[in-house]
């Protein structure tokens, strides 16, 4: 078994990284560059920096803050809020990102995927899904930060991504992100068991055990980790241990 | 005295981290794409991610490839990065079969014949190792301990046809692969240094250290 990729996610509102609860209401939490150099420190394998006001304001995103987060950080970072051009991906490696997550724009722009993984590559090109249960059990894609439904279902649209190119795809329930409920398994299950491509969890995240469960039961390649990683609760290395003495891979400092 | 190191912008990649990570272990490197810089360097970073066929058409269309070769065999230092390590090899069987810059014999085959369920492409931290008969000791891989974890993202493998060229093993999904091979002053890893944390900086100040 390969190495599970332990994720911390940073939501981040001008200059600083906050914490979403259902997506609505934000807390501050700190600042990115010192919780991106602390998480850098601890041992995290990857970082994701999603800006979660471009994509709804149709802002420009704040490459300088980025650039500034990625200086010292020698570890793949994904970059995701309001991508939606071939010139902001450009501008967003150019600032240190080596991987880029689009949600909003490639739902409404499929041909976007494709269009990106050609000039990029798959392997910088991520699919950030963000998902909802609807009552009949079934998953629906919401985008703008978990503002906006689109009708589409998210199984058939990660099916559809990953023939477009993506590498990668993030999934993020929206019923569980904040709540330290633990991860929404089997939304990750129904993507992880027919995608040929890593997926990454996000979403829940509260105890080592549910980080164990969504890797075990979910099939997750990686998993995204913020509130619990931010206020200290859990620690990226007791996570890996935890995970260590369960026979799971992962890569320890 | 400051040795002169060219990050080669072929128009794959993304060179700013790796500049970055030169700079983090006081090397400084400039990134170039014109014959004259890169013919006057003292040691050459050969990046790229993408396909094979579209790095060399890079280096070809800005007229690179004799560059490079030359610089190879008068004996400058290369630093080959995933798809810029493939190139170091003769040929690439990615999308047909297409012409590398030949300096370490060998071809570039497509990762397959994993006996354990895992996906490709390889994506993530894994262990790198020398075989047997090798030491990294006094080479750019000074320091960095057996099974060393580094960052990967590759579907295509390296395939040297000399034994003495594979400098570096990792295995995948049951599957043994070189990740690092070697000739002389010619290094490629499949790997990335630049995002593989302390071991990858390692790596890289070796490199400029060795200058």
């Amino acid at each position: 078994m390969k190495d599970i990729r332990i994720i911390p996610l940073l939501h981040i509102k001008s200059e600083n990284v906050v914490k979403p609860v259902h997506t609505e209401a934000l807390r501050v939490v700190g600042s990115p560059k010192s919780l991106s150099t602390r998480y850098y420190a601890e041992g995290a394998d990857e970082l994701i920096y999603l800006d979660v006001v471009a994509s709804l304001y149709q802002r420009n995103f704040d490459f300088e803050l980025l650039r500034s987060v990625t200086e010292n950080i020698f570890i793949p970072v994904t970059v995701g809020g309001g991508i939606r051009s071939i010139t902001d991906i450009n501008n967003a490696l150019r600032a240190g990102a080596d991987k880029v997550a689009i949600n909003t724009y490639a739902v409404r722009h499929p041909v976007f995927l494709k269009e990106a993984a050609k000039e990029f590559g798959s392997q910088c090109i991520t699919l950030f899904i963000e998902a909802k249960q609807r009552p009949d059990g079934s998953y629906e894609v919401y985008t703008d930060g978990g503002r906006e439904w689109t009708g589409s279902d998210a199984i058939e649209w990660a099916k559809q991504a990953i023939d477009l190119g993506v590498g990668e795809i993030l999934i993020s329930s929206i019923d569980r992100d904040g709540t330290k409920r633990g991860y929404d398994v089997e939304l990750i299950r129904k993507i992880s068991t027919f995608a040929p491509i890593p997926i990454i969890a996000h979403g829940g995240a509260g105890t080592s055990e549910s980080i164990r469960e969504v890797i075990c039961e979910g099939k997750a390649d990686a998993v995204a980790v913020s509130s619990v990683f931010h206020y200290g609760e859990l620690s990226i290395q007791n996570v890996k241990r935890y995970l260590v003495e369960r026979g799971i891979a992962t890569r320890e400092i | 005295m400051n040795h002169r190191i060219v990050i080669i912008d072929y128009g794959v990649g993304n060179l700013f981290s790796l500049q970055r990570a030169f700079r983090a272990v006081s090397g400084e490197a400039l990134i170039a794409s014109d014959v004259d810089t890169i013919y006057s360097a003292d040691a050459l970073v050969l990046p790229g991610v993408g396909s094979f066929e579209a790095g060399m058409r890079g280096l070809r269309l800005r007229g690179l490839i004799d560059v490079v070769k030359n610089a190879a065999t008068k004996g400058t230092p290369i630093l080959g990065i995933c798809l810029g390590a493939q190139l170091l090899l003769s040929e690439g069987h990615e999308f047909g079969v297409h012409q590398g810059l030949d300096i370490i014999p060998g071809k570039v085959l497509k990762f397959e014949g994993l006996t354990q369920n895992e996906k490709i492409p390889h994506v993530g931290w894994n262990n790198i190792s020398p075989p047997e008969e090798v030491t990294w000791k006094g080479t750019v891989l000074d320091l960095v301990e057996k099974a060393s974890k580094v960052y990967f993202v590759h579907s295509y493998i390296l395939a040297p046809r000399n034994k003495e060229h594979t400098f570096g093993l990792t295995t995948y999904g049951g599957k043994e692969f070189c990740s690092i091979v070697k000739k002389g002053k010619i290094i490629g890893v499949q790997f990335h240094p630049e995002k593989s944390g302390e071991t990858g900086l390692r790596i890289i100040k070796n490199f400029v250290s060795a200058l």
